[in-house]
């Protein structure tokens, strides 16, 4: 239920501010007053609203109403593995003896925080064959980024020098060429093959002495798992290259393969995915890295390990660490509800999410592939890849279709992306959805291929009944209109 | 690794049925019927054989009972803040947080949304960001801010490349008064794009016609409020840029940046609502001039109109993003720290304009009268003679690890060592959280150990 007229949002903090109303009270200073800085160093004024408690949590409450999220609506957002975010998880990274301890307290007074990370450590590297594992890092790309600074440091501590090129599938997820760019290397697209594959003989033919390695999105932005990854893994060791696996979509996997089994040297994690930790609204992520034999040693620091002497768990830095990739050690209270939800599944719940997120991913497939054109018609994973072409041709694009969704109460699919497909729309439904859920869906989205028969410029339109309107984007970059200002 | 989990065998036969996956087996043999399949194992042909369902050992699971009795007794392994006085900061701070913040940020709308890629169904969080945005232009005295960062040591090091982008220049010139983890975490950076990081002194920064940026601290590592109006004028003498990483609390009490004319303003946001969680999550604060907003990293938020002319809120500019760009992006980052963005801009509101300066100046005043009553014992020395705000250097007659030791047998957390700088020196740090009763509790046991 939308908030009525007195909670109206329109209004913004400042809009709202009255001099004089608080909305904290603080104690008085218990200490007597202590002389003041030279003026010169103080400020005169600050620009921050002033407003009441009351004012505080109503507003934000209808903010949040303007929203769509997973405990509100199905959010089949490809890539993204919106599934359902246990409550417990985030009740056990509040206690206070988790949210309240300093990061620099000395490891004496942390026990109970480095054993959960130290296990956490393993359940990583169990998970994904690769038994190295760092914590540090803070989302995906923040992994990535570490990933292939550890590759680059790899080369370089061998003297080899003159690898500057990354091969990147145009199938790997969206943030992996700005990642290799950043860690200094040139980027080398690798085409899909008809199947959607990697194309392996496109890739042997830039294996080179100048390649340094691959990126490899598994299951790929298709969706699909390439069956030919045992090979192309071997194409990029045989000429002297590492690879890199983003496990955006490891909720495919999970209990399935092991990235380290098929060849992979190092991946990334994203526990705000697979590990069931909230998005809230993009971020906080965290991104652990884990590595296997030829990269171990170069993981960012601190890793968690197992100390002899007083206490039992420490801090340390690998041997040939790339560096810090962060302040602290990692996004803890991200760590602590993702240790919550692997040990509340155990093994056989972690088996049963990938069983359970494909299976409803081919089930929506089947049932959209008479309405929607399905490029790749193959046994999906996670997530099934359509293209709005049929629908395009009738005068109706998949943003036009993905924002009448919208209406339906089900938030959009990703759109456009992979950029390989035509007018792409990508549905990852996860594991925690009812199949009366998927029904509906489905229904959904038949119902308007209808309409872009019955109505087409309605849905053309859409959406109607979202908090607001089709917003004009153009207008927000030409005119970038980026903060409050005050009224002239 | 052994850890308890469920092997008994279960009471009733069947699959392990999770509370999180709703499919029951005869949803699940339905569907796969439908799909022309028998067992959920058909679903993964397309993984070679040999690689298909290897041995997985992870712990049995844990019903919520039981895992909650598994974390408190974790958490009952740690010290939490508030079990007894602390005067430990150094780049994460203990400082209230009103009701108001967990209350909000937990909410399901905010909590479980994804990244506002479909503004029509997430005005409430891109309005948010809005906020935000203007609430730290205001703090830093800058023109543009973004969306966040991931924490304040990347907010600082993305500073650091965004300046050599603007000025095509390869090398940065760090203040010897920078936390030296922020200092590891611009080298961790810059050394994918060779770029140079050498150090600077504070008091005289050499920088060059090749230098991109001096990155200074506000106040610095050891607490301390430095001359940034000397600073500024060192780095645009010879067109670099100036970078300054601050404190957002001590922007309660003590002028902006911006008005010294820094070019770029970073800063930790886990001071405004953000619990010290071992280190994260926090959010990253980054603000800059509006002549260089297309070289910002990360997302930002604006205003515009829909369809029916009503004001709404976009992700925009975003061209500059790795999603658009690729390799040419400003940056690869795209999940940020939104929940905490959103948790700062909550706390500002609710401290306000006078609430943020009130809890500014109390640090201030508790930090100085525990300064003042520390320098009268015999064997300590305040050896840095400058204006600090929170956190400041105590010269300790022993080692500080073992002033350190010795405190936590009375039940107090002391401060960071700081040896290498000044022969056993701490810094200590005394916020709003720390009672007259715990001031004087750290002076007596100070006496004593001394």
């Amino acid at each position: 239920m939308p908030a009525g007229p007195a909670r109206d949002t329109s209004r913004l903090l400042m809009d709202r501010s009255e001099a004089g109303r608080v909305g904290a009270v603080l104690p008085a200073c218990d200490v007597p007053a202590q002389p003041l800085p030279d003026a010169s160093l103080l400020r005169d004024g600050l620009d921050l609203p002033e407003v009441s408690e009351p004012e505080v949590v109503q507003y934000f409450t209808a903010l949040s109403q303007l929203n769509f999220s997973i405990d509100t609506n199905f959010y089949p957002l490809g890539s993204c593995t919106m599934k359902y975010n246990p409550k417990v998880n985030d009740e056990m990274a509040f206690l206070p003896g988790m949210a309240n301890i300093h990061p620099l307290q000395s490891a004496q007074l942390s026990q109970g925080a480095l054993d959960l990370l130290y296990r956490l450590q393993g359940f990583l590297g169990e998970s994904t064959g690769l038994d190295g594992v760092s914590l540090a890092t803070l989302a995906g790309a923040h992994g990535e980024l570490a990933g292939m600074l550890m590759i680059r440091a790899y080369h370089l501590a061998r003297g080899d020098t003159g690898r500057r090129k990354v091969a990147i599938p145009d199938s790997a997820h969206g943030t992996n060429p700005a990642s290799a760019a950043m860690a200094g290397f040139q980027v080398v697209d690798i085409p899909s093959d008809k199947d959607g594959s990697i194309d392996l003989e496109a890739l042997r033919s830039v294996a080179g002495p100048d390649l340094a390695g691959a990126m490899i999105t598994l299951p790929s932005t298709l969706g699909l798992f390439n069956p030919n990854i045992v090979e192309v893994c071997q194409a990029v060791h045989e000429a002297g290259g590492l690879v890199y696996g983003d496990g955006a979509n490891m909720n495919a996997l999970l209990g399935r393969a092991k990235l380290g089994d098929l060849g992979f040297d190092v991946a990334h994690l994203n526990l705000h995915k697979t590990f069931s930790t909230p998005h809230g609204g993009g971020g906080p992520g965290a991104g652990p890295v884990c590595a296997g034999p030829a990269l171990r040693d170069y993981l960012p620091s601190p890793v968690v390990a197992q100390a002899d002497g007083e206490f039992t768990y420490t801090l340390s830095e690998p041997p040939s660490s790339i560096g810090r990739m962060s302040g602290f050690h990692g996004n803890f209270g991200v760590l602590v509800r993702a240790y919550t939800y692997i040990r509340t599944l155990g093994a056989e719940g972690i088996k049963a999410i990938s069983g359970n997120a494909v299976l409803n991913a081919n089930y929506l497939m089947e049932a959209l592939k008479d309405t929607y054109y399905l490029p790749y018609d193959r046994r999906c994973m996670h997530e099934a890849v359509f293209s709005a072409d049929w629908q395009k041709a009738r005068g109706v694009s998949g943003l036009e279709i993905a924002k009448r969704l919208l209406d339906y109460g089900f938030h959009a699919p990703t759109m456009y992306f992979p950029l390989i497909v035509h007018e792409a729309l990508m549905i990852e439904p996860t594991e925690s959805e009812t199949r009366q859920t998927l029904d509906s869906f489905i229904q959904a989205l038949k119902q308007i291929d209808a309409e872009i028969t019955d109505d087409p410029e309605m849905v053309r339109l859409a959406p109607h009944s979202t908090p607001a309107a089709r917003l004009d984007e153009a207008l927000a970059a030409r005119q970038p209109d980026l903060r409050w200002k005050p009224k002239p | 690794m052994t850890l308890p989990g469920q092997t008994q065998p279960r009471l009733t036969d069947g699959a392990f049925q999770s509370h999180y996956i709703p499919n029951t087996p005869a949803d699940q043999a339905d569907m796969l019927s439908i799909l022309g399949l028998t067992c959920l194992d058909d679903l993964f042909l397309d993984i070679p054989e040999g690689y298909r369902n290897p041995p997985l050992n992870l712990p049995g699971p844990l019903s919520e009972l039981e895992i909650q009795q598994e974390l408190a007794a974790l958490a009952s392994r740690n010290r939490p803040l508030g079990s007894g006085p602390s005067f430990l900061g150094a780049g994460s701070y203990h400082h209230f947080i009103p009701s108001i913040v967990k209350a909000l940020v937990t909410r399901g709308e905010f909590l479980t949304a994804y990244t506002p890629y479909q503004p029509e169904a997430s005005q409430g969080t891109l309005q948010v960001i809005f906020e935000f945005q203007t609430m730290v232009c205001n703090l830093f005295g800058m023109e543009v801010a973004n969306a966040g960062m991931y924490d304040g040591a990347t907010s600082l090091a993305e500073a650091a490349l965004m300046a050599c982008r603007v000025t095509k220049r390869d090398k940065v010139a760090l203040a010897d008064t920078l936390s030296p983890t922020y200092r590891q975490v611009i080298q961790t950076y810059c050394q994918g794009q060779d770029i140079q990081t050498v150090t600077v002194s504070a008091t005289s920064p050499d920088v060059d016609e090749t230098t991109a940026c001096l990155v200074v601290q506000y106040p610095n590592h050891f607490g301390y409020i430095e001359d940034l109006a000397a600073h500024a004028a060192a780095a645009h003498d010879r067109q670099a840029l100036f970078v300054v990483s601050a404190d957002p609390t001590a922007m309660g009490m003590f002028q902006a940046p911006g008005s010294y004319g820094a070019d770029i303003v970073t800063g930790e946001g886990q001071p405004l609502g953000i619990p010290p969680s071992f280190g994260g999550p926090y959010v990253g604060l980054f603000a800059t001039k509006q002549q260089y907003v297309r070289q910002m990293p990360s997302r930002l938020a604006g205003r515009t109109v829909d369809r029916l002319g009503n004001p709404g809120y976009v992700l925009t500019l975003q061209t500059r993003e790795q999603h658009i760009r690729r390799e040419r992006a400003t940056s690869n980052i795209c999940t940020n720290e939104a929940l905490y963005a959103l948790a700062a801009t909550v706390y500002l509101a609710a401290l306000g304009k006078q609430g943020l300066r009130q809890v500014a100046e109390l640090c201030y005043h508790k930090a100085h009268y525990a300064a003042s009553r520390i320098a009268q014992l015999p064997g300590y020395s305040l050896p840095i003679d400058g204006t600090f705000f929170q956190e400041f250097v105590v010269q300790c007659p022993i080692a500080p690890a073992e002033v350190n030791r010795r405190l936590l047998e009375r039940n107090i957390l002391g401060g960071l060592a700081v040896s290498e700088a000044v022969p056993n020196a701490m810094v200590l740090c005394v916020t709003e959280m720390c009672s007259r009763q715990d001031i004087d509790a750290l002076v007596d046991a100070l006496g004593e150990i001394g």
